[in-house]
């Protein structure tokens, strides 16, 4: 997704002296809530005015794309010119471009994304279905990289330089850099398709299989055909996490609260849980809400090599007719999803960091 | 905590799994594997291949096409005699169909499909090209269909459409947006019943004990879904499907499973033809002139010198490594009724220096740098259009370059996205521009291609791929629509393939195998059409899952067995990395304690 909410933030700027003081002092507060609702106020309009522009492009963008989606739709197949022209009615592609824009923004008021034209159903249902695969497999593997990623992180920033610390970065770098889509299919060739003799461990793809039925059996079918697709979602996601986390530890290595902290006579562990990390964690909480925004567009390659039916198929579907309404509805989606999160960021870090409240 | 919740959920669940392993029991299952959902699950208005497949398999037909000789053959149409001015077709119904909801299927049935889609346009959207000659169609008793015609139409046995039963689909309102997934099993007739539609993750068929032609073999048929073609072949290996067929198989994954123990692969003849054609100066019906293409290409001379400097025989063995044979006419030599070869000197073959000469005699001066000059003094370069999506065309259009610069041909390939090809083709901007079409075992319809009248009214309502226009093309397309001898249409039909031959416009360079894996410990036999040589997917008629005998030894517990493996190293490796995290975490501690 190419969207970027302009929300400056500060990222871990030298530390300001007050950072290591639990809050503002008692007198200022008033003063600091007025601001603050301006600082709300800003935002909202500014998620507001991007979610219009989102709706405006959404709809001429996905109509520069070349192609006619009555001929992609029958290629190959016998048609009559009445069918086709049928084809073009139904998709309301005989109105000229302006009686079909204002007609598009008419739907979008009533929150109608239109009927797909390869599906015949309403985008906004085939959204919901797709949904929910698209946030277990993402939701999970975010998650869980998310964790791994500030836990490697903190251990390889804390003791930069040791062997640890050059193992874990040049692992996750490594995996980093490894083409998604060539990743899975190794792990399914490996660990599914039986290579070499190996015993066929995990399926290789899906989300389930048909023959199965009654809810404990499909939440093991489930997290059965789970257990690849994450994992190969975990491997290239959680180095993002560990080189900010560790970067970020490192800027607060050098801080005064630390050597306050450490004069007060703190074990050595306990100066980085309570004092460290916690401020460390600020950009790697602003990475997380973006990744959020993101995790319901799925990633298409991960989808696409396990067959999981998630949101990132549906569009890449969509885009290959060009079925409009269907690509049209999910960018407004996946656009709406990530500026909900950046706004919810916006809304949240003034709880972390006081020091954006002004 | 992720960490955590994992092995909670792993941990939980695991108790569950035996009797997910049992659900399978005792039933006989094919598992195909497909690679794309279906679009609709409305005979009327699905256009994508797995969805009008799936129709052959619930839905029957007034007729079928027999699995050894593709010649079309009874379903529920027992017989048929047609009026002495051609213009009535009356069939007889068999009176022993029934739908699966236990009503009889009568010839009201069909007469209320057929005219629902000559009376609302929406519900024909998929097929109505069928009954677009169609006048009037009545059922005078529950036996007998009549049929008539506005203009006599030989493809009367070839009527592709599913029958749908009049007392549930009767209360539709709206054709365009009804999809037939709101109840389950769906009311079907065919071989088998539409049990189970896992949106987006498969669909399950299961056997009609009762159908009229004899039970099938397989108790189900379930299409599971994938979204990667290599995943697929993976799939087979390990046993989770029975057959991978759709896309075909590349010959690098055909070659790479012929040692696989329990798989067979069934390289098929194809119902496809693939090539190029020729701007011969596109035109709108009216004769207003479209797009650009070069002029030159007026010339015959000039399109039959390309043919000839194209080495067909090297497509097939460098392109398709074998598994496809080299293109003669205009219909894939698995229709052997239709197939028509050049032949002694009418034939085209691969000369580069009788191409050469052709080109001297006509005019065609070589000049600088090897390429030729056109009579007008203009170098002889061409535009050519390929889908970039389709390996085998890039490989087919690389070479062509080389080829055609043999003989002086300056090509600029534009490998493009198929949404932009099919703009080039109807702007008519283009000089050669690769095509393809499955063929039917009736051939009317992609014959009709290349009339007059499929050239566009207006630019952009183009119905053919080539802009061709032959008066005499015509003549005999219209002659065969009304010869009623199959005999004596084929006759015409191969005369109409030696005009499109001589004309170099429509140019066929190769009819792609199917290849097909299936293993073996599933199922023992597929019935293929045509027999011998023929595909086991994408048939047309329900044989080969319908014939399809499964393997004595079931296999279904292999897969159980696999997922309680698998789930069992799944606990381990997280048990692993907590271990490992709680371990790190206390000789951490003790290292600070120091």
């Amino acid at each position: 997704m190419s969207l970027s909410s302009s929300s400056p933030r500060p990222e871990s700027e030298a530390a300001a002296p007050d950072a290591a003081a639990p809050g503002p002092v008692p007198g200022r507060r008033p003063a600091g809530r007025r601001v603050s609702l301006r600082y709300f106020a800003v935002k909202l309009l500014g998620a507001l005015v991007s979610l219009l522009a989102v709706m405006v492009t959404s709809f001429f963008l996905f109509r520069v794309i070349p192609g006619d989606p009555v001929a992609a739709m029958t290629q190959g197949r016998k048609v009559t010119p009445e069918q086709r022209e049928e084809l073009f009615r139904q998709f309301g592609l005989d109105q000229p471009l302006w009686q079909q824009f204002l007609g598009y923004l008419r739907d979008l008021l009533r929150l109608d994304l239109g009927l797909s034209y390869q599906y015949k159903a309403p985008v906004t249902e085939l959204i919901a279905t797709r949904l929910g695969p698209t946030l277990l497999l993402v939701g999970t593997a975010t998650l869980i990289a998310a964790a791994l990623g500030l836990w490697l992180g903190t251990r390889a920033g804390w003791r930069r330089g040791s062997t640890a610390d050059r193992v874990h970065t040049g692992v996750a770098l490594t995996l980093f850099s490894v083409p998604t889509f060539w990743l899975g299919l190794l792990m399914i060739v490996v660990l599914a398709g039986g290579a070499g003799g190996m015993p066929h461990l995990f399926p290789t793809g899906g989300m389930g299989s048909p023959d199965v039925s009654g809810v404990g059996n499909v939440i093991v079918d489930t997290a059965h055909h789970m257990v690849l697709p994450v994992a190969t979602l975990v491997a290239v996601l959680y180095a993002q996490y560990l080189m900010i986390m560790r970067s970020s530890l490192l800027d607060e290595m050098g801080s005064d609260y630390l050597v306050t902290a450490r004069a007060k006579g703190l074990r050595d562990d306990l100066v980085l849980r309570r004092h460290a990390v916690p401020n460390a964690l600020l950009p790697t909480v602003t990475l997380l809400f973006l990744k959020i925004g993101q995790v319901v567009s799925g990633t298409i390659l991960v989808e696409a090599v396990f067959s999981w039916p998630g949101l990132g198929m549906l569009f890449y579907e969509g885009l290959s007719v060009p079925d409009l309404p269907l690509v049209q509805g999910l960018f407004i989606f996946f656009s709406a999803s990530v500026i909900f999160m950046n706004l919810l960021a916006d809304f949240v870090y003034p709880l972390f960091d006081p020091r954006v409240r002004t | 905590m992720a960490v955590a919740a994992a092995i909670a959920l792993v941990g939980s669940a695991l108790p569950a799994a035996p009797a997910a392993a049992q659900a399978d029991s005792g039933q006989q299952t094919l598992t195909m594997a497909a690679d794309q959902p279906v679009d609709s699950l409305s005979p009327f208005i699905a256009q994508r291949l797995i969805s009008t497949n799936i129709h052959r398999y619930i839905y029957d037909f007034l007729t079928n096409y027999d699995p050894k000789t593709n010649k079309p053959i009874p379903a529920l149409a027992e017989s048929w005699e047609t009026s002495d001015d051609d213009l009535t077709w009356t069939y007889k119904i068999r009176d022993d169909a029934k739908w699966s909801d236990g009503k009889p299927l009568t010839s009201e049935d069909i007469a209320w499909t057929y005219t629902t889609m000559m009376e609302d346009e929406a519900a024909a959207t998929a097929n109505g090209n069928f009954v677009a000659n169609f006048d009037k169609v009545t059922a005078p008793d529950p036996t007998t269909l009549e049929i008539k015609l506005k203009k006599p139409q030989a493809t009367m046995l070839a009527l592709d459409i599913p029958i749908v039963p009049k007392h549930v689909w009767e209360n539709v309102d709206d054709f365009g947006k009804f999809n037939n997934d709101e109840e389950f099993p769906i009311v079907g007739s065919g071989p088998f019943e539409l049990t189970k539609n896992d949106e987006n993750q498969g669909i399950t068929l299961e056997a009609n004990k009762d159908y009229w032609r004899g039970a099938p073999k397989f108790d189900k048929v379930v299409f599971k879904y994938f979204s990667d073609q290599d995943a697929m072949v993976e799939a087979l290996k390990s046993g989770e499907v029975s057959l991978v067929a759709q896309p075909s198989l590349t010959p690098a994954q055909a070659n790479s499973l012929k040692g696989a123990e329990n798989i067979k692969v069934n390289s098929a003849t194809g119902k496809r033809f693939n090539g190029f054609t020729v701007n011969p100066g596109a035109q709108t019906q009216d004769g207003e002139k479209i797009g650009d293409g070069n002029p030159a290409l007026k010339d015959k001379v000039l399109r039959q010198a390309i043919m000839k400097a194209i080495d067909k025989e090297a497509i097939v063995d460098k392109v398709y490594g074998g598994y496809a044979e080299v293109g003669e006419g205009y219909i894939p030599a698995r229709y052997k009724d239709y197939y028509w070869k050049p032949e002694g000197a009418d034939r085209l073959d691969f000369d580069p220096e009788a191409a050469n000469k052709m080109l001297d005699d006509a005019g065609y001066k070589m000049g600088d740098g090897g390429v030729r000059e056109t009579p007008d003094g203009d170098p002889l370069k061409l535009r050519m259009a390929v889908h970039n999506d389709k390996p085998d065309y890039v490989d087919t259009g690389k070479f062509m370059e080389e080829w055609l610069k043999d003989i002086g041909i300056e090509i600029e390939g534009q490998y493009v996205d198929s949404n932009l090809i099919s703009e080039k083709l109807n702007g008519g901007e283009y000089d050669l521009i690769f095509t393809g079409w499955n063929v039917n075992p009736d051939p009317d319809y992609v014959l009709g291609l290349h009339t007059c009248d499929a050239r566009p009214e207006e630019k952009g309502s183009m119905r053919g791929d080539a802009f061709y226009c032959n008066k005499e093309y015509d003549k005999l397309y219209d002659q065969q629509i009304e010869e009623y001898d199959p005999e004596k249409r084929a006759a015409i039909v191969k005369e109409m393939q030696q005009v499109l031959y001589e004309d170099a416009v429509v140019n066929v360079l190769d009819y792609p195998g199917a290849l097909e894996g299936y293993r073996t410990d599933q199922v023992a036999s597929f019935q293929v059409q045509p027999d011998p040589g023929g595909n086991i997917w994408g048939q047309d008629g329900y044989w080969s899952f319908y014939e399809a005998e499964p393997a004595e030894a079931d296999s279904g517990g292999g897969i159980s067995t696999g997922m309680l493996v698998g789930i069992g190293a799944a606990v381990v490796v997280v048990l692993g990395a907590g271990a490992f995290l709680v371990l790190r975490r206390r000789s951490a501690t003790a290292d600070d304690r120091e």
